[in-house]
Formats: C-alpha cells, sequence, structure tokens
C-alpha cells in the first residue's frame, strides 16, 4: 500500500502514518483470535446445555455465529468503517444482501409449498366441513 | 457562480479526492477483484445452506443429525480452522516486513492446522458411510454432503494453493506478485473460516439441539 489517499485493499491494515494511535498489528490478530475462541465455546456451551430454554438456544446460536463472523471481518480481514474501505463494505453489504434473500427466501418459498402440499391430507375431515 | 472563483476557494491543502489520483495501484485493484470473487463464493454457500435448511427434515427413515454428528470432533476441528486463520495473519504479518523466516514458519502452522481439519473432516465422513450414512441414504445426507463436502474442497484446494505460494516465495522471493498473491491467498483462508462459522452453527450445533 504506497498511496493512503486510494482505496484500501481488503485484507489491509490501515497505514501506520494515518493512524498513529493504531494497535499493534500481532495485537489486533491475537484479540480476534481470544475473542473468537470465546465465542465459539459459548456456541458449543448454549448447544449442549440444559440450563437454557430450549426455544431461545436457535435464537442464541444465530446471534452468536453472526457475531462471530463480524469479529472474523473486523479483526483477520481488517473490513472497517473507514472511508478508504467503502468499497469493500458496499461489496459486502451486497453480499450478505443475496445471502439473505438466496437463504430466507428459499426456506419461506420451500415451506409455503410443503404447507399447500399436505394440507389435503393431513386435515381432510377440516377440508370437508368447510365446503 | 464563476468557477474561477470556484477553484479560488477550494482549500489547497486538502488530499486530491480518490477521482482525481488515477488509477489505483494494482494491489488494491486485484485484493478488491479477489473480495467480489469471495463474496460470490459465499452467495454459493448460501445457496447450499438453504438447500441444507429445506432439506435437513427429509430423512427417509435413516439416521438424523443427531445420531450422526460427533460435537467433540466438530469441536477440534473448529479450533484447528480458527487458529489456522490466526497463523495465517501472522503470517501475512511476517510478508508485510518480509520476514522470510516467520513467512515459512506461519505457513507450515497454517498447513498443519489445515491438514488437521481436513484429517478429521475426511475420517467423520469415511466413519458415516461405514455406517451406512451415504450421500444416497437420503436427501438430507445429500444435502449434508455437498454441503460440508464443499467446504472441505476449499479447504484443500487451499492447502494446495499454499504450497504453491510457499514454492514462489522460496523461488521467486517477495516480489510484488508473490505478495499480491499471498494477500489473496490470506482473504481466502479468512473467508473460509467465515463459512465454517455458519457451517458448524448451523449443521452441527442446530442439528444437535433439540
Amino acid at each position: 500500500m504506497t498511496d493512503t489517499r486510494h482505496e484500501r485493499a481488503p485484507g489491509d491494515r490501515p497505514s501506520r502514518e494515518m493512524h498513529a494511535s493504531a494497535p499493534s498489528e500481532f495485537l489486533v490478530y491475537t484479540i480476534g483470535l481470544i475473542v473468537a475462541l470465546l465465542l465459539t465455546a459459548t456456541s458449543f456451551w448454549a448447544a449442549n446445555t440444559t440450563l437454557l430454554w430450549t426455544g431461545g438456544v436457535f435464537l442464541g446460536l444465530a446471534v452468536l455465529a453472526i457475531a462471530q463472523m463480524g469479529i472474523h471481518l473486523v479483526f483477520f480481514l481488517h473490513i472497517t468503517t473507514g472511508p478508504e474501505s467503502t468499497n469493500n463494505v458496499l461489496a459486502l453489504a451486497f453480499g450478505v444482501l443475496i445471502v439473505f434473500v438466496v437463504v430466507a427466501g428459499s426456506m419461506w418459498i420451500m415451506a409455503d409449498m410443503n404447507q399447500n402440499m399436505l394440507m389435503p391430507s393431513a386435515e381432510p375431515t377440516i377440508m370437508r366441513l368447510q365446503h | 457562480m464563476n468557477i474561477a472563483v470556484a477553484i479560488d476557494t477550494v482549500p489547497q491543502d486538502t488530499p486530491p479526492s480518490v477521482s482525481e489520483t488515477g488509477p489505483a495501484p494494482k494491489r488494491v485493484v486485484v485484493a478488491y477483484g479477489f473480495w467480489i470473487f469471495l463474496l460470490s463464493d459465499i452467495i454459493m454457500f448460501a445457496a447450499l445452506f438453504a438447500s441444507y435448511a429445506v432439506l435437513v427434515r427429509s430423512t427417509a427413515g435413516g439416521p438424523g443429525g443427531a445420531q450422526l454428528f460427533n460435537q467433540v470432533t466438530v469441536a477440534i476441528e473448529t479450533v484447528c480452522l480458527l487458529v489456522s486463520s490466526y497463523t495465517c495473519g501472522l503470517m501475512s504479518l511476517a510478508i508485510n516486513s518480509r520476514y522470510r523466516l516467520g513467512t515459512y514458519l506461519g505457513a507450515i502452522l497454517t498447513f498443519a492446522l489445515g491438514a488437521a481439519f481436513l484429517t478429521l473432516e475426511i475420517r467423520e465422513f469415511s466413519d458415516m458411510i461405514a455406517r451406512g450414512a451415504t450421500p444416497e441414504r437420503s436427501a438430507f445426507l445429500s444435502a449434508f454432503f455437498t454441503l460440508v463436502g464443499c467446504h472441505g474442497l476449499h479447504v484443500t484446494l487451499g492447502l494446495i494453493w499454499l504450497v504453491v505460494m510457499m514454492v514462489q516465495v522460496a523461488v521467486m522471493g517477495f516480489v510484488p506478485a508473490v505478495e499480491r498473491r499471498l494477500l489473496c491467498f490470506s482473504l481466502f483462508w479468512h473467508a473460509l473460516d467465515i463459512v465454517w462459522v455458519g457451517l458448524f452453527t448451523v449443521v452441527y450445533l442446530m442439528g444437535v439441539s433439540p
């Protein structure tokens, strides 16, 4: 990275000249590793414990996974909110949007179709009563 | 407004904007292009995740996730991949300071941990197949082997890529082209770890918990 005015390559750290107070790069990776390990341990604990209400575990695991992905992006891939990484963040946001549409859309449509397929056989008496 | 007045009012000490500095350095362009590729790769994984989520209950009377998955193996695999992501980061620090021994050390650790992950995964797969849980047994197992196998294939390709990069470092040294490829490799390796976070949560933890 030679010119600080340019966009920053994804994965590159912000240059030290611009951010004199930035922590050392070794420290950034180590903090990322420790936080990620803690989140992973929490995920495995939450999936196996009987202390928590089982209905909430599903949501908790999803939140922990998204948090850990965020930690990876910030501490390992160095995605920041700075002006020099705008393009990277915009591309990432578009990718996340498509991922959300593909996963949520597929599950929604398939669950809906599944329900429509099951209706005649699952509840024949109710169907007859309604007509 | 008069153009001459507009030019006069621009402060002289501000750095020129991105559009005035000309094309970005090749390192930025290459890494950005690879970033786009990684995002499209993640979108492909999203499609596999979606098919897995749709088919997870379609066990066709065969074994389900709770009977097949061993959480201890998965935990070891997760730690292996996470620490290998960390050593890959340390390797990129060594590359940035042109420290050859540190680069080799980081690469060896990354390779060893990645290979340990892959060995555990292959053992898990062969164990499942030996117990009759083959991909053709049920739609759930087809989706499982496609999703996890695709990630394993990416890890395999990453390991081969890492070996090739170390040969290039040994032969060509830290020339700009090799540094760009190493940057792309570290992006690839970190992205694989991000996919694995989603994978172990959705497949192994949510599949086992009631």
